[in-house]
């Protein structure tokens, strides 16, 4: 990955030889700091070592599993609906991804490139959407679906998500960026204005689009109470509903709860390990940008 | 109206280039054309998922609505309810005791590794993704860690820790007292990457010609932390006392699953707004009633909002 290239800082080596001595002070202070880092980690570390456990050692605080074992796993993908689930969850996050990349950045780009009568006015609109809280709009969601007999279906889950304020707001900042000159020009060869944002600047705003993909398919892949109402049939949970009703069932057995944990946790885990520095660069020009 | 050609002031560098055009529209027309077609759908989105349904919740609240029989108009009703509803005032003060503890906890915790973070390069990467990392997690996944850990002996990790260090077991989750703080920990330790890279971020904006200055006059790390760091981060802290504040008073997952069936329990000592709302409505299908709520909620998120425009508004 080209986000890997960009993940270690060539400064760092050069910034340290120039350094006159390593003081105590700063040793410490790497010290502490690290075994704080430590300790976030540590609940992710127990999770995994415990998913490898057979139930009897499930009461011993080693991390390192004695006797390491897949069972678990074989257990929840054979035994339960850990597999549907997963696909379920893969399929709904990729399509409300694709969705929310095309049209938050068409909007995004309209507000950004186009003049006319009504431009603030939709702008303010979109962004004042930010300000009402998910929780306010799931009953009238819910009443919705039940009418137009949306409950208990892919569709049903994906709907409220399918465009953001918040990606049409980052992507009106990058296109912005964009120089009018490169739009024109196309405008020159013949290319009409659908052209011209597909080819043309979208492709100028490929990180910031992939910043937003990633955000995007993070927050429904976590996604809990809105997937928790529309379902109602297993088949149709997503994974965090559906590990959430499993754990519910299996209280007490923890090795199968932290192997369903870690299939729920894994892929952003992976994510983040893939895309680093990427992801921290993203939520800083989004801080930043708030 | 191709008479009306340069409405718009600011495009005037295209008209010139292919003036004419299809059935006499300028190419500010065209555009314009463009932009509508562009938006339609998006303002189908916006009006029938976000406004309308935003609009439908202050009017359910004003009925008594059960989602079986009729939507009767009863004023104010479910407002007047919910003052005398002690189950109310409990996740009211609930929900406000996770902002108030919650933010200047997270808050300080990150500023303090944030600040040590900045001024430490070997492993900085690493050791901020060490920090970020429970950012990215499945909430309802981690809730059930955490319960896991908060067992009694000899399942959960904290008292087997605390009993092999000679002391007492704590019932965490059991007690009406730490239970509220207990499900407030994977809640602060989640959201603590971000905030500390939101604050490194600002950290690094700021101009290093400020601290060379401030050395050249002797400034120590105490004063120039105090009299140059904290006032020019202080937009970055107010942005994140607003994100982190709104996150805290819409706290659901966590709590839905790491306490006994969901409840917010014991004796509804960890239930917050977000999840009374959620029993009021699909538990007992009191839609009124709990669109009352969210609405309530609602107003504490934009007062909360509107604080910060204010903010920003006066500097």
């Amino acid at each position: 990955m080209s986000a890997e290239a960009i993940a270690t800082p060539l400064t760092d080596a050069s910034d340290r030889l120039s350094r006159p001595l390593l003081r105590p002070s700063k040793v410490l202070m790497w010290s502490v700091l690290m075994v704080g880092g430590l300790l976030m980690v540590l609940p992710f570390i127990f999770m995994v070592s415990t998913s490898l456990k057979f139930n009897n050692e499930i009461y011993e605080l080693s991390l390192l599993p004695k006797e390491p074992t897949w069972s678990n796993y074989q257990f929840l993908f054979e035994e339960t609906r850990f597999f549907r689930w997963f696909v379920n969850s893969l399929i709904i996050a990729t399509i409300t991804t694709v969705s929310v990349l095309f049209f938050d950045s068409l909007v995004g780009y309209t507000l950004a490139k186009f003049k006319f009568r009504g431009r603030i006015f939709v702008f303010v609109a979109i962004l004042s959407t930010l300000m009402i809280p998910t929780e306010m709009l799931i009953i009238p969601w819910f009443l919705l679906s039940r009418d137009l007999g949306w409950l208990d279906s892919y569709w049903g889950i994906m709907f409220p998500g399918m465009m953001t304020g918040f990606g049409t707001f980052l992507m009106k900042q990058f296109f912005e960026s964009v120089p009018d000159d490169f739009l024109d020009a196309a405008r020159i060869d013949g290319l009409n204005e659908f052209q011209i944002w597909w080819e043309v600047a979208m492709p100028l705003v490929k990180p910031a689009l992939a910043a937003l993909a990633i955000f995007i398919f993070l927050g429904n892949w976590t996604a809990f109470l809105w997937p928790l109402i529309v379902t109602t049939s297993e088949d149709l949970y997503t994974i965090p509903v559906g590990f959430a009703a499993f754990s519910g069932e299996f209280t007490t057995d923890w090795e199968l709860i932290m192997t369903g944990a870690t299939v729920a946790t894994l892929p952003t885990l992976l994510i983040f390990i893939m895309f680093q520095k990427f992801i921290i660069r993203g939520v800083m020009l989004t801080g930043l940008k708030g | 109206m191709s008479l009306q050609s340069s409405r718009e002031p600011f495009d005037s560098g295209t008209p010139g280039v292919v003036a004419g055009g299809v059935k006499g529209f300028t190419v500010a027309e065209k555009k314009a054309v463009w932009a509508w077609i562009f938006l339609a759908l998006p303002i189908v989105f916006y009006v029938g998922i976000r406004f309308y349904p935003t609009f439908s919740a202050f009017i359910i609240s004003f009925t008594d609505w059960n989602i079986v029989g009729d939507k009767n108009f009863i004023g104010l009703e479910n407002y007047i309810r919910l003052t005398q509803d002690a189950v109310f005032w409990k996740v009211l003060v609930n929900t406000l005791l996770y902002g108030i503890i919650g933010l200047p906890v997270s808050l300080i915790l990150a500023f303090v590794v944030a600040y040590y973070l900045d001024q430490v390069r070997f492993m900085h990467g690493f050791i901020r993704a060490l920090y970020f990392l429970p950012f990215l997690t499945t909430a309802a996944a981690m809730g059930w860690v955490w319960r896991w850990f908060y067992q009694p002996v000899p399942v959960g990790v904290f008292n087997l820790i605390l009993v092999d260090f000679g002391f007492d077991q704590q019932p965490f989750l059991r007690s009406t007292t730490q239970a509220l703080p207990a499900v407030l920990a994977p809640a602060i330790w989640a959201g603590l990457g971000f905030q500390i890279v939101i604050f490194l971020a600002g950290l690094r904006a700021i101009p290093s010609t400020y601290y060379e200055a401030a050395k050249i006059d002797g400034a120590g790390a105490w004063l120039i932390l105090r009299e140059i760091t904290v006032p020019l981060l202080k937009p970055t802290t107010v942005f994140l006392i607003v994100i982190s504040t709104i996150g805290f008073l819409r706290i659901f997952d966590q709590v839905f699953n790491i306490t006994n069936q969901g409840d917010g329990g014991p004796l509804n000592a960890t239930k917050p707004m977000v999840l009374y709302i959620f029993e009021t409505a699909f538990d007992s299908f009191d839609m009124g009633y709990a669109t009352a709520q969210t609405v309530i909620l609602f107003l504490m998120l934009l007062v909360i909002t509107l604080l910060q425009l204010w903010y920003l508004r006066k500097k």
